[in-house]
């Protein structure tokens, strides 16, 4: 019990004294989601406006997938990314395995089909209404799309929030391709699980108060999101 | 008075159209001219092809055969943006955009490429003119029923279309906004600038506001006086 108590007291003394190591493990866990959130929103956007907005063989085959990747398990993403990028396998030869690009590489994977998913719904709901108005004020085709997108955009905004929530607070993945390596690819997540499982509760005290600050702060911006999108319907 | 002018440089001309849904033909080798400056009002029961034909007129809907021509001028245009956006329609269920007023009268501004300064000039002027100025920085989802019908006519008066149709604009309006829209239309006719052609199945409001009746009868766009004949 003492333990715990001391450990809550050393990790308050952590966040108070900005201390080196626990900054860069929080700064590198934002770099790396906030990299895989941009490239999973570059990419489900498009991805999630082609679908909603053209017709094509095998869209609903397409769709399907994107929803049913929408939980895919961030162990198994790992295991499959680990094997690919591991030294013998076919992408060895790029030595990605453990760095941080190969943790954001694992997390796009894990955000790509929320947010082309999350972002197609939002695009289809959008009242056709919408499209026939902009075409009647003289909108010329791509106008016409990107004011549909701009209807679409409060819950575009909540697909790419409930993204960064899942790859923010995701372990499984990282852990396996990133390999927690000290000053290098250590995060909040990783480092919590393995210095927990090693008794060292105060790093992890601090960084758990953290990770649950940004978790809550991403929780209550999709509630006021989801919240404007109710207003729009 | 304001007689209304003869505008010889604008002809919309709906050559024998024809559509049908489903295999219902709803508009059966239907041909109109609209050439003259003033206010057209197209009479019909309901189901009778109104709002299908000022859909195919705005090309928002394309005819199974027959077609749109737009003289303007010396110019003759087809079926492509730039008759688009020299005509509009107001639709019968506007369409607002999640935006403020201001926003939404301001998109076909923006859509051409006109700047901020030339923009809010003739976005309030349009705002003015519908009596929407207070409403300017509201969002626009929030307005009744009434003020939704008015932004829709601000939205399409500022882009200055050279023929404007409104398909049923008090159709679902209490009696004080009919009477603003009513006005806003006659205040249209006086300023000469465009052709106004609007559906209605008042039969009141068609004597009020019409400088040539038409009825839609039988799949066909015919010229009328007496609107009885609408029933
Ligand atoms: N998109 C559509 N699909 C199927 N039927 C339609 C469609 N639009 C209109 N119709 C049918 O065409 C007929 C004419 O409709 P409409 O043009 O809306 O008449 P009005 O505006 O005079 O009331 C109606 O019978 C209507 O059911
Ligand atoms: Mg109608």
């Amino acid at each position: 019990m003492d333990s715990i108590i001391e450990g809550f007291i050393k990790a308050f003394s952590l966040i108070w004294d900005l201390d080196r190591e626990f900054l860069d493990i929080i700064f590198l866990s934002l770099k790396v989601s906030g990299t895989a959130l941009l490239i999973a929103t570059a990419a489900g956007l498009f991805t999630g406006a082609l679908v909603g907005f053209k017709r094509f063989p095998g869209k609903d085959f397409i769709l399907g997938l994107l929803n049913t990747c929408m939980g895919l398990p961030p162990v198994a993403v790992g295991l499959f990314l680990y094997l690919l990028l591991s030294r013998s396998g076919p992408l060895g030869f790029m030595g990605l395995l453990y760095t941080p690009s190969a943790m954001v590489t694992a997390q796009s994977i894990l955000a790509f089909p929320i947010v082309a998913s999350l972002c197609h719904s939002a695009i289809v709901s959008v009242d056709p209404i919408i499209r026939q108005a902009s075409r009647t004020l003289g909108a010329k085709p791509f106008q016409i799309t990107l004011t549909v997108i701009n209807e679409a955009r409060y819950g575009i905004m909540s697909g790419i929030t409930a993204a960064f929530g899942r790859v923010m607070a995701e372990v499984g993945a990282i852990l396996i391709v990133g390999g927690n390596i000290a000053g290098y690819t250590r995060v909040m997540t990783t480092t919590i699980a393995l210095e927990t499982d090693k008794g060292n509760f105060e790093l992890a005290v601090a960084l758990g108060m953290i990770l649950l600050t940004i978790s809550l702060i991403i929780n209550m911006a999709l509630y006021l999101i989801q919240k404007r999108v109710m207003v729009a319907r | 008075m304001s007689t209304p002018r003869r505008v010889f440089d604008l002809r919309l001309t709906a050559f024998n159209i024809c559509k049908s849904y489903n295999g219902e033909p709803v508009l059966r080798d239907c041909s109109f001219s609209f050439d003259k400056s003033g206010t057209y009002v197209l009479m019909g029961p309901n189901g009778s092809g109104k709002s299908t034909f000022l859909r195919i007129c705005v090309l928002l809907e394309e005819p199974d055969e027959g077609e749109i021509t737009y003289f303007s001028g010396a110019d003759v245009l087809k079926k492509d943006i730039e008759l688009r956006r020299r005509i509009t329609l107001l639709l019968p269920r506007v369409g607002v955009f999640n935006a403020t007023v201001f926003k939404n009268v301001a998109y076909g501004l923006r859509i051409r490429g006109i700047k901020g300064p030339e923009i809010k000039e003739r976005v309030d002027e349009a705002l003015e003119f519908v009596g929407l100025v207070r409403k300017r920085n509201q969002n626009a989802r929030l307005l009744s029923s009434g003020e939704i019908q008015r932004l829709g006519i601000a939205r399409a008066m500022v882009i200055e279309p050279e023929v404007f149709f409104l398909d049923e604009p008090t159709a679902s309006v209490d009696q004080k906004n009919t009477e603003i829209i009513e006005d806003i239309i006659l205040k249209m006719k006086e300023r000469g600038k465009s052709i106004v052609v609007i559906t209605t199945h008042d039969i009141a409001q068609a004597n009020r506001l019409a400088d040539w009746l038409l009825l839609l009868k039988d799949g066909k766009v015919i010229p009328s006086r007496r609107c009885a004949e609408a029933y």
